[in-house]
């Protein structure tokens, strides 16, 4: 934007009173959000516990790396950044992230598309569909370990009564299967909410652009690949921010459904563990703003990645 | 305002003073398991109509690492809406700043408690809870199953592992496709730290940490230990056990569907209960030995309870730690939840002897029960126990051998203590 040197009285005010609008959320956003950030970031170079926080000591990067030589002249790194437990806790967290969503996309996708079309009681099926959107994720998450429960679980007992496996699943248990567990629930509990942003997306096409699609005998494949598409793409890409913003932070499930494991530890789980169960507070903060890091960098990473229109130039 | 309505004024204001310093409102946090929550509330009952104080129950729940992370938000906070705290028997060390000592309070009754159970709540002379009640588990068994097929009851780990699969094929082949041979608490959380230092210190592999904190858990008794508990899960025990608390076992046990169970006390009352399947068909012993010149160890458990410093009233909080703790309340604790009590005198009780046959006999268990290594490596307890967990949590899931994770669970400890704990 070029800026006129005269700017008018006008312009002048109406930025003025933009700000003065703006101002209420911003001091919210920055007590809320802004102040924890920074305290967090600051605990993170500190020898801060939960016990002793007034004290807490500057000690630099040694939360994140640190370099101990031992007597014998040998030596070792230390510190969040050579710790292999916190890796694996992002490989967890990651892989759950990219499986998760993308299942949610694809299947919210096709349950938009359904609802989309005009039926007998679709007001209903859509109130319906939020359900498992509605209940708060500790319960679902409870609900869900009773039903995958591997002795007194419905989940086992209708699949063995069908016959499709032979003797009871351990489902949360078993490391092979606690993640896939874990994804099945949030599967379960988030498609609807991507449901819901790719319907609204379905809803702000106009329905000159089928008609004349119908008139030119365009067949269906081909209006969803040229037409639905393209033009729900904005929708869609919006809602796998939200999602994977989400995902990345993943908790609830994870503590709630499975055993404190390395197969389905997650950075959120990682760093509370620190932070409360080890009296480790500084480098559970350290691990905290390791996450916001590595979450922010995939997010912008993937906003470049898709060239997603942010500033609604495209409109 | 004349001088007598000021005088009036005033002896109101006087009278609402000394009713609310005599009323007060408690809180009292615990992680129920079993019947825990329905016995408390009937004898806060009690305290309620004697005293004129009011006191709510915070419920938690059962996993003891769970309760310990909000407790530690709670003191951290220095939050004055919990007045006692009903503490898991390692946490004293960790906790103790938080909690004020108890022993010029108590100084007229701490000699009729157990002195293991003062002992262990006592951190640099300062006592930071009152026992409440103790834990030694059992192994529990299938008496007419062990009749049915001739088997004794087993004194050894290989013993047990052979009579529970015998038990179990044959009640398979018999119909009961439901049957496992053995369920203990196997999930990732500090229960399966109790149950696999009882392996490993029956077993003659020692601690997790020795008393003066040295480390010696890399060894081969202790490798043995794991290996056989490794080839128990998917075997005896169903694989879901990796994730199986107290009462998921219980659950398995007392609907008729386990031989053996390793368990802690309040399980008996349950299990013979009134409504249980199993009723009159158990019966309990101690925990098996790894065979010649070892012998048997189970785990010191027990809750006790601390009045925090931050509550605002302390004195009522002191007297209601009194109440929970003295004999009538522990001998009807004893006998309606089977827990072990912290008063030496509750044991030999006749009434107690007649409807819990279980807890004169424990006596000497409880006496000489293993205590964990809260004491030895002090704040970083919990560390130390998440990853001896994981260690053998890695072991039962086929993640590595037991040497393998013994060896890394070593390096980790050696890691953790630095130059001390």
């Amino acid at each position: 934007m070029a800026r006129s040197v005269n700017t008018s009285r006008l312009t002048r005010l109406r930025t003025r009173s933009a700000w003065a609008f703006l101002a209420p959320m911003l001091i919210v956003l920055f007590v809320v959000a802004g102040w924890p950030l920074g305290r967090t970031i600051w605990f993170s170079f500190t020898d801060a516990s939960l016990d002793l926080m007034s004290e807490a000591r500057w000690v630099g990067i040694r939360n994140y790396l640190e370099y101990v030589e031992f007597k014998d002249g040998e030596g070792k790194f230390y510190g969040l950044l050579a710790d292999a437990r916190w890796w694996r806790s992002v490989g967890n967290t990651i892989w759950f992230s990219v499986v998760s969503v993308s299942t949610e996309t694809v299947l919210g996708l096709i349950v938009a598309l359904v609802l989309n079309q005009e039926f007998r009681g679709r007001g209903l099926v859509r109130a319906a569909v939020l359900i498992p959107w509605a209940i708060p994720t500790i319960v679902s998450a409870k609900m869900w370990a009773w039903m995958l429960h591997d002795q007194f679980g419905i989940l086992n007992d209708m699949l063995m009564k069908v016959g499709l496996i032979s003797a009871p699943v351990a489902w949360t248990a078993s490391p092979d299967t606690a993640m896939i567990a874990v994804m099945i629930v949030d599967v379960w509990k988030t498609t609807p909410f991507m449901a819901l942003l790719i319907l609204a997306g379905l809803q702000m096409i106009p329905g000159d652009l089928y008609e004349a699609a119908k008139l030119d005998g365009v067949s269906a494949l081909r209006v969803f690949r040229k037409i639905t598409l393209p033009l729900i793409m904005p929708a869609v890409l919006v809602a796998v921010v939200f999602r994977s913003l989400d995902a990345l932070r993943i908790f609830d499930i994870v503590y709630v459904l499975t055993p404190n494991t390395d197969t389905t530890r997650t950075m959120s789980v990682y760093a509370r563990e620190n932070l409360f169960d080890f009296d480790k507070f500084a480098y559970g903060s350290a691990a905290s703003t390791l996450m916001f890091l590595i979450i922010a960098l995939i997010t912008i990473v993937f906003i470049l990645g898709s060239r997603m229109d942010l500033e609604g130039k495209r409109t | 305002m004349s001088l007598i309505s000021k005088m009036t004024t005033g002896i109101a204001g006087l009278a609402i003073m000394a009713t609310s310093a005599m009323a007060a409102d408690l809180s009292i946090v615990h992680g129920s398991v079993g019947r825990d929550h329905e016995i408390l509330r009937k004898q806060l009952d009690k305290f309620e109509a004697n005293t004129g104080n009011t006191v709510t129950i915070v419920s938690m729940p059962e996993s003891t690492s769970d309760q310990f992370g909000q407790y530690k938000l709670w003191l951290a906070a220095q939050s004055s809406d919990i007045d006692v705290y009903r503490m898991d028997v390692i946490w004293a060390p960790q906790m103790a700043a938080h909690f004020i000592d108890l022993n010029p309070l108590v100084a007229d009754i701490i000699g009729d408690f157990v002195p293991a159970a003062v002992e262990s709540q006592t951190v640099d002379g300062k006592l930071v809870a009152l026992p409440m009640f103790l834990g030694a588990p059992a192994l529990y068994y299938r008496s007419d199953l062990l009749e049915k097929y001739g088997e004794n009851v087993p004194e050894t780990w290989q013993e047990m592992t052979a009579t529970a699969q015998k038990i179990m094929d044959a009640e398979r082949a018999a119909g009961s496709d439901g049957m496992y041979g053995f369920v203990f608490q196997g999930a990732a959380y500090e229960g399966l730290t109790c149950n696999a230092q009882e392996w490993i210190a029956s077993n003659g592999g020692g601690r997790i940490v020795e008393l003066d904190g040295s480390i010696a858990i890399n060894n081969p008794k202790a490798a043995e230990a794991l290996t056989l508990a490794a080839s128990w899960v998917g075997g005896i025990a169903p694989e879901g056990v990796l994730n199986y608390k107290e009462e998921d076992a219980r659950g398995v046990f007392q609907s008729g569907n386990a031989v053996f169970m390793r368990n802690w006390n309040y399980a008996y009352a349950l299990a013979g209960g009134e409504d249980s399947p199993v009723r009159g068909k158990f019966a309990v012993t101690t925990l098996p030995t790894g065979g010649e010149g070892t012998s048997t160890a189970a785990t010191l458990g027990g809750w006790h309870l601390g009045v925090t410093k931050y509550s605002k009233n302390q004195d009522a909080a002191v007297e209601l730690v009194r109440f929970l703790t003295n004999y009538e309340n522990q001998k009807e604790r004893a006998i309606v939840t089977s827990r072990p009590p912290t008063l030496s005198a509750v044991y030999e009780d006749a009434d107690v002897a007649a409807q819990q046959e279980f807890i004169p006999l424990w006596k000497p268990v409880v006496d000489n029960a293993l205590p964990r290594p809260s004491a030895a490596t002090l704040r970083k307890y919990n560390e130390v126990s998440s990853a001896f967990w994981t260690a053998v949590h890695n072991t039962m899931s086929g993640q590595g051998s037991a040497e393998e994770n013994l060896a890394k669970l070593e390096q980790d400890l050696t890691r953790l203590k630095g130059p001390r704990w």
